[in-house]
């Protein structure tokens, strides 16, 4: 059958030729840009692997030391530290729950401020905004090295430092969230004779809080993996013991770590998607 | 509140000076007005144990973490001082009589810095290329539309998942060991991460796509690869740029780290000042950074709002 449609399109091809003349025209402006565009991103990438010391025989020596260090890695086992491992998980998890409770709280009222229809001066919803981004643009490991000046080693300067870092986050989202509520609620509220507060009371919060819960779930599980990296730099949690173990060239303890540390990041987005699906339903989940 | 005893309501007269019409409203039977309050009682009821439930949950959880992270509220308000003097020390010593002269000493190294900021936005660009690379590869494989053999669906799909999960330093951690110190390791690292994050967007954008094209492709007898090119790739570029920049911006902030564990750029300095007490360096490295992802987050912003313009004018 192809050969048949073929040979006949083939056979007609100078008519085809004028009734399309956009499909049979070489496009020379938009080639142009593409081989372009191509160009540049190429010459920045040997640029960046030439200042950047590539080689391939760096890459060759390095991939068969990191093919001997995974054949190392098997099978994972904890040799005589399980408990003080599964301890440091404990740690890790409540280090994520503290930290994420905490930026919610505190951000609960500043998502207020920075929210478009709650407070309409222009010029501190911007200050507000830009004071969030700054925060959220820190990465959280740095947070936990000021933290650790701070309050010292130790867990608490984890929680401390996601806290801050998820302050930055869940502000800018509770505000998008409170600006996109429904209006018709606050005018019920304020037909009946409710005042500014009452509206928020009654007719906003409501509209927001199973969105924010929503949002502090899924920032939970994405916590727990940033809570076990801060232990790399000494904020508690089992990235001590992952650094530690790395340092000795202890493969196998490593790769057991690695496995635990999946385990426990699948369990809290399973329990983190269960709820998320009970207060707001299928159809409105975004993420 | 007695929800029993409802008053008698008379209508009034005027409501915002406008005279109402009375007898306009319609009154519930007493009989039905008691089964609506019995029933919206039961059901407020039922709401507040399950919220009552969570809430004892929660605050067990908080009680058990609390002793799991270590927390001691009364060290903690009797050194709740040291943050605001830290953030104090961070101050540069700023004079208006001698600005200039007092921020290019707060900025005294800043050939250095510059030079390593540009190392990582290298580290982040090549990291994202490599990964953009990676994923765009992966991603026809792990898409239910696309793809009919299951079982190369469920092995891409754990492959990303994996290298999404495993977080980037810990990957950095492990190629420092094995490719040596310098921002080689900082690159594969970022590299792998990206593979597994733009995979799974790259997979939904595809697996959202028009079949229509791909169907009349395979109708004229195309193989895979030029099915791809012609029916699918005009559809979903876009889309693959927009996350591509994305990730690009997270990906900066993610490089400005990696020189903690020793995979270069700027996070390195950063690690050595903030451990050395050199407090001004610590705010001027720290308002660099900002600043660079700052520019960064606005021009991916402008791009990729001129690539969503452009895929809905189509």
């Amino acid at each position: 059958m192809t050969s048949t449609l073929r040979q006949a399109a083939l056979a007609d091809l100078d008519n085809l030729r004028g009734r399309h003349p956009a499909v049979f025209a070489t496009p020379h402006g938009q080639r142009a840009l593409i081989i372009g565009g191509v160009a540049v991103l190429l010459a920045l990438a040997c640029y960046g692997f030439w200042r950047l010391e590539f080689s391939f025989a760096r890459v060759g020596t390095g991939l068969s030391q990191l093919a001997h260090i995974v054949g190392m890695m098997m099978p994972p086992s904890p040799g005589n530290r399980l408990p003080v491992f599964l301890w440091a998980l404990a740690e890790t998890v409540a280090i994520a729950l503290l930290g994420t409770l905490t930026a919610a709280v505190l951000a609960f009222p500043v998502g207020f401020l920075a929210a478009k229809n709650i407070v309409p001066n222009v010029f501190a919803h911007f200050v507000v905004r830009r004071f969030l981004d700054t925060i959220r643009g820190v990465d959280v490991l740095i947070w936990a090295l000021i933290f650790i000046n701070v309050v010292g080693l130790g867990p608490f300067a984890g929680i401390l430092a996601i806290a801050v870092s998820d302050f930055g986050a869940f502000g800018k989202l509770f505000s998008e969230a409170i600006e996109t509520a429904d209006r018709k609620p606050a005018e019920g509220v304020v037909s009946t004779g409710g005042a500014h507060l009452h509206v928020v009371r009654f007719a906003l919060v409501p509209q927001v809080l199973p969105l924010m819960a929503s949002q502090v779930l899924y920032f939970f599980e994405s916590n727990t993996r940033s809570a076990t990296i801060i232990g790399i730099v000494g904020a508690g949690g089992i990235g001590l013991h992952l650094a530690e173990q790395i340092r000795v060239l202890e493969w196998d303890k490593v790769s057991f770590l690695i496995l635990m540390i999946l385990v426990t990041v699948a369990v809290i987005d399973w329990i983190s998607t269960r709820l998320r699906l009970a207060i707001i339903g299928r159809s409105s989940m975004v993420v | 509140m007695q929800l029993d005893a409802v008053p008698p309501w008379s209508p009034p007269s005027t409501l915002y000076g406008f005279p109402v019409m009375t007898g306009a409203v319609v009154r519930l039977p007493p009989e039905q007005v008691r089964q609506a309050q019995a029933a919206y009682r039961s059901a407020v009821a039922a709401k507040r144990l399950r919220t009552g439930l969570g809430v004892v949950l929660l605050i067990v959880a908080l009680w058990l973490a609390g002793i799991a992270g270590e927390v001691d509220l009364a060290k903690f308000f009797a050194n709740i001082h040291r943050l605001p003097d830290y953030v104090l020390n961070l101050a540069p010593p700023l004079t208006w009589a001698n600005l200039g002269g007092d921020i290019a000493s707060w900025f005294w190294n800043i050939e250095t810095w510059l030079r390593l900021l540009v190392d990582t936005l290298l580290i982040a660009y090549l990291g994202t290329l490599l990964g953009a690379i990676g994923a765009f590869v992966l991603c026809f494989c792990s898409t239910a539309n696309l793809e009919k053999r299951r079982w190369v669906r469920v092995a891409s799909r754990r492959f990303l998942e994996f290298c999404r999960t495993v977080p980037e330093i810990v990957f950095a951690l492990l190629f420092v060991v094995a490719f040596g110190l310098g921002p080689m390791p900082g690159v594969l690292a970022i590299a792998i991460h990206t593979v597994g994050a733009l995979g799974k967007l790259f997979a939904e954008v595809v697996e959202n796509i028009d079949m229509k094209p791909v169907e009349g492709a395979t109708a004229t007898g195309a193989n895979r690869v030029t099915t791809i090119r012609f029916s699918v790739l005009p559809q979903v570029l876009s889309g693959f740029t927009s996350y591509t920049l994305l990730r690009f911006e997270i990906n900066v902030r993610g490089a400005a780290v990696m020189g903690f564990v020793g995979a270069g750029g700027i996070g390195q300095d950063l690690m050595e000042a903030i451990r050395k007490f050199y407090y001004t360096d610590v705010s001027a490295i720290l308002v660099l950074i900002i600043a660079t992802v700052m520019i960064i987050d606005l021009a991916t912003e402008r791009v990729r709002h001129a690539l969503i313009g452009m895929e809905q004018a189509r």
